[in-house]
């Protein structure tokens, strides 16, 4: 009987042994885990992407991580890939093999029109929609389902030297620059986790380029906003602390 | 009906205006005179088949019968319709739905509200009427459609840029495209009376109807056709422009002329 008892006992004890060995074995994992989170500093995780048309590979088994907050110009001849490397992340196109990754999940998996609102596309020579400036500023809030908010329109209108007049002005009387600032505006007015712009300074003179790139720099820095920038303009290039280089549809 | 007297033999002589048109043609170099003369002869032997089948349905007037003839003028239309999807993927089958949908509302209603009778020889000439409509309608609406996201695609893709939705991204080319296949209709109808003599009114005045019962009629088709068109364009639109984005909301540029 004795004997009997303390094999039961002995037994409970194992278990008990047991329940810790397997909870410490999960704590480990979940420290695993944990780390791997960390690792998630990368914004965007590009594995042997590749984009082809027909016979035509426009970018080749590119390899490239991104990491949170950065502004990262990138550079290269034209015709090597560098805005189909953009599309891609920008969900217009989808690579034709290979894996991108934003926060460690599919660009794919996620919803497109909120991925979109989580990595803003700017374009080189961008279009104004409808008849109006406010027709442009109002876009992201009717995207949102949202009212129009005249005050935050006018404060961020001051962040481009955007005077708020020019509100009710028809699109066909702003100039180059400023069609340029209020479209940045379009993707800027909900601030975005990622914004990815495309020669947005292509063809502006000295004092519209400085605007742009202020606007640019104050959301990278105050706001942690990620940056991703495709230019050919040689001061900017100059100044670009890092600096992804494309040529031939490769990354080097 | 007393003033209605083409015979076979005053058909004949009438051959002399295609003549007239082949010569124009041929005079001219226009090149034309190949399609012509395939015109004329795929027009005489089809409307003479239709004639007769027309003749046999009516003297039939049999419900089920009537239907299929229906059926067959609906299906038709839609691959016709559909033939100038250009390429758009599933137009015949929006077509088919669109001039289904279009047909069975606007003939119901005549019906419904006594304006014709559930006989063949008021149904079949009506469903033609309707169905040719929205087939034209629809295939503006298509050319109009593939057109302008042709045009305005670096505006669409600003859009989508911004998070929106197709539906949001393509709004205007919706609207416009909608416009386009009621237009045709629309602008007729502001003409009504003044420039031309609708077919059907003609040819009711021809057969002898009072001019002022014909006009009734003509008022009747004039709102027919409204409604048709007006259903027809939008139904396609609305399926039509999905078509040109893949499921990860991205323009398909192979749709692109």
């Amino acid at each position: 009987m004795i004997l009997f008892v303390m094999a039961i006992k002995l037994l409970a004890i194992w278990h008990k042994m047991k329940d810790n060995l397997i909870s410490s074995i999960s704590n480990a994992e979940g420290f695993k885990n944990n780390y791997g989170v960390k690792q998630l500093n990368n914004i965007f995780e590009l594995t042997d992407l590749s984009y082809q048309v027909g016979d035509k590979k426009i970018l080749k088994n590119i390899n490239l991580n991104i990491e949170q907050g950065k502004y990262i110009t990138f550079i290269g001849p034209s015709g090597s890939g560098k805005s189909t490397l953009m599309r891609i992340l920008a969900s217009m196109i989808s690579a034709t093999s290979g894996e991108a990754l934003f926060k460690g999940k599919k660009i794919s998996s996620y919803e497109p029109t909120d991925y979109r609102r989580r990595v803003s596309y700017a374009f080189q020579q961008p279009t104004l929609f409808g008849k109006t400036v406010k027709d442009n500023l109002e876009f992201p809030y009717t995207v949102r389902g949202k009212d129009f908010d005249r005050d935050q329109v006018i404060k961020f209108l001051n962040y481009v030297n955007i005077d708020e007049s020019y509100i009710d002005k028809s699109v066909n009387d702003v100039s180059g620059g400023e069609k340029q600032r209020i479209a940045l505006l379009r993707n800027l007015i909900f601030p975005p986790e990622v914004l990815i712009t495309d020669e947005v300074t292509a063809g502006l003179d000295a004092d519209n380029k400085e605007i742009v790139h202020n606007i640019l720099n104050k959301f990278n820095q105050d706001d942690g906003l990620t940056i991703l920038r495709v230019t050919h303009d040689d001061s900017e290039i100059e100044q670009a602390i890092d600096k992804v280089t494309v040529k031939n549809g490769e990354v080097i | 009906m007393a003033n209605l007297t083409v015979s076979n033999s005053t058909l004949a002589l009438g051959f002399i205006l295609v003549i007239i048109a082949l010569v124009i043609g041929y005079w001219q170099k226009l090149q034309i005179d190949k399609d012509i003369i395939i015109g004329v002869v795929r027009a005489i032997i089809q409307l003479t088949i239709v004639g007769y089948v027309l003749k046999f349905v009516i003297k039939a007037n049999d419900v089920w019968l009537t239907m299929a003839f229906f059926v067959i003028i609906v299906i038709n239309a839609s691959w016709n319709a559909g033939k100038r999807g250009n390429g758009i993927p599933k137009a015949f089958q929006f077509s088919l739905l669109a001039i289904s949908v279009g047909t069975v509302v606007t003939l119901g209603t005549l019906v419904w509200t006594g304006s014709i009778q559930f006989i063949p020889e008021q149904i079949v000439p009506f469903t033609g009427m309707i169905a040719s409509n929205i087939m034209v309608a629809i295939g503006l609406c298509y050319r109009n459609m593939k057109q302008s996201f042709t045009d305005r695609h670096q505006q669409i893709l600003e859009k989508l840029a911004l998070g929106a939705d197709i539906k949001l991204a393509s709004e205007d080319i919706i609207r416009e495209s909608i416009k386009s296949g009621m237009q045709p209709t629309i602008d007729s109808i502001k003409t009504l009376g003044l420039v031309a003599l609708p077919g059907m009114m003609s040819g009711l005045i021809i057969a002898g109807v009072d001019p002022v019962k014909a006009i009734k009629y003509q008022i009747m088709v004039t709102f027919m056709l409204l409604a048709s068109t007006s259903i027809g364009s939008f139904i396609s639109c609305y399926l039509a422009y999905q078509q040109f984005y893949n499921d990860q909301k991205q323009l398909n540029s192979n749709l692109l002329s």
